[in-house]
């Protein structure tokens, strides 16, 4: 057990702990770094980057998304215009192969290694995964060769192993938020079942890639909460996404996270996970705006998702890509992954 | 001529302000509503655009931009 840190003191603590032993920090740490006043934000994201400068390197993993199937989901996750439950303007609908053969092209000509296929759904049944197997085939038959991820919610047994034989590396399932937090945001299941799929998914040995929305009402403690619940899955990679309000959902009037408080949880999710990919997700155009997104670059993150995300713009591939040039990180190449 | 409706709320264009409808959010936000009837559109978002389609209007379409 670490003794609880004084206010500056946990910085200290983290560049010995975190930066010289690759230990992640506590939750009682973490809370300390998230209540760090203002006038420490620089030294905090300082030290970030250059604990996932020594742990995890300069390169920069950058990866394309698309929906194949928006809209419609029968969930009620308060922050989502895709739940079926709520008044949100997105109508559901379905992208055709050729589509999806589109999206990946124009995902691997900005230079990503990922390419993530999501859909709105509970989980998949049949017709979605031919879906996705017949989409693999054809990106294939493109011939492109980007790594593919998926998202299509909570997986039985069978499923993962289906996903295994498509070729499919990584599986994105976000636990959203803290445990404690989880019931106020989503009521049709639970925690723990989401965590259950990422349990099944990282046992079949496919990369665990999950993450969260911050901005959700969540309290700083649960912030911390979460940083350790995710330290704990060993994720391959986390995205951090800040909510954007999305019209006709629960949280449509929630405001938007604080720059200041954006930067200090990525950095504090950093220090938490020093190995892991740690990617910046939706909503860092509203919350963190142009200089916020190169700050975060500088503070922990060393992957992003460029282009549009599944229902909203993104700020265009070109801006990020500039951005990385000019911070001397180097794009991560498709060979030095396989 | 200005388009009839709002195609982030579908109201009519001159009925009221709609500054909800002129923010930043917005701004990251593809059409949702047809500017000529205000029919909820299906809308596509892909990595480097997006397109909408009207059930009467047909579609509309991003300037694919990267
Ligand atoms: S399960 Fe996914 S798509 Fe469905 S409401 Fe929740 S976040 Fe949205
Ligand atoms: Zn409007
Ligand atoms: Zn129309």
């Amino acid at each position: 057990m670490t003794a609880a840190p004084g206010r500056t003191g946990v910085l200290a603590q983290a560049r010995e702990q975190v930066l010289d032993r690759g230990e992640g920090l506590s939750q009682e740490q973490v809370l300390a770094v998230l209540r760090l006043p203002d006038e420490h934000l620089p030294d905090l994201l300082a030290l970030a980057h250059e604990v996932r400068m020594r742990w995890c390197g300069p390169e920069v993993e950058v990866e394309g998304i698309v929906s194949l199937k928006t809209g419609g989901c029968p969930e009620d996750c308060h922050f989502c215009s895709q739940s079926g439950r709520f008044p949100s303007p997105v109508r559901s609908a379905w992208l055709d192969i050729p589509g999806l053969v589109k999206a990946a092209r124009q995902t691997v000509e900005t230079g990503a290694t990922e390419f993530c296929i999501v859909a709105a759904v509970r989980g998949p049944d049949s017709r979605l995964l031919s879906q996705v197997r017949e989409g693999i085939d054809a990106i294939r038959a493109d011939g492109n060769d980007i790594r593919i991820a998926c998202s299509l919610g909570m997986l039985t047994r069978e499923q993962v192993d289906e996903l295994v034989a498509m070729g499919v590396h990584r599986y994105n399932h976000n636990l959203e938020t803290a445990r404690s937090h989880f019931p106020a945001v989503v009521t049709t299941h639970s925690w723990e079942e989401r965590w259950e799929t990422l349990r099944m998914v990282a046992a079949a040995g496919m990369e665990v890639c999950c993450g969260g929305i911050i901005g959700m009402g969540e309290t700083v403690e649960q912030r911390a909460e979460f940083a350790v619940q995710l330290a704990e899955l060993r994720p391959h990679e986390v995205p951090v996404n800040f909510l954007i309000p999305q019209p006709g959902t629960p949280y449509e009037d929630f405001d938007i996270v604080e720059g200041r408080d954006a930067l200090r949880t990525v950095a504090a999710f950093r220090l938490a996970m020093p190995r892991t990919m740690l990617r910046f997700a939706g909503g860092r155009e509203l919350t963190l705006g142009d200089l916020g997104a190169e700050q975060g670059m500088l503070g922990g993150i060393n992957a992003i998702i460029v282009g549009n995300y599944l229902t909203n713009l993104g700020r265009p591939a070109r801006q990020d890509l500039d951005m990385l040039r000019d911070l001397r990180m180097p794009v991560k190449a498709l060979s030095e992954t396989l | 001529m200005t388009a009839p409706f709002c195609v982030h709320c579908g109201r009519a264009a001159d009925d009221g302000e709609h500054a909800p409808c002129r923010t930043s959010r917005t701004a990251l936000e593809p059409p949702r509503f047809c500017a000529a009837c205000a029919r909820r559109m299906v809308v596509q978002v892909t990595p480097m655009g997006w397109d909408a389609r009207c059930s009467r209007h047909g579609a509309y379409t991003s300037e694919e931009t990267g």
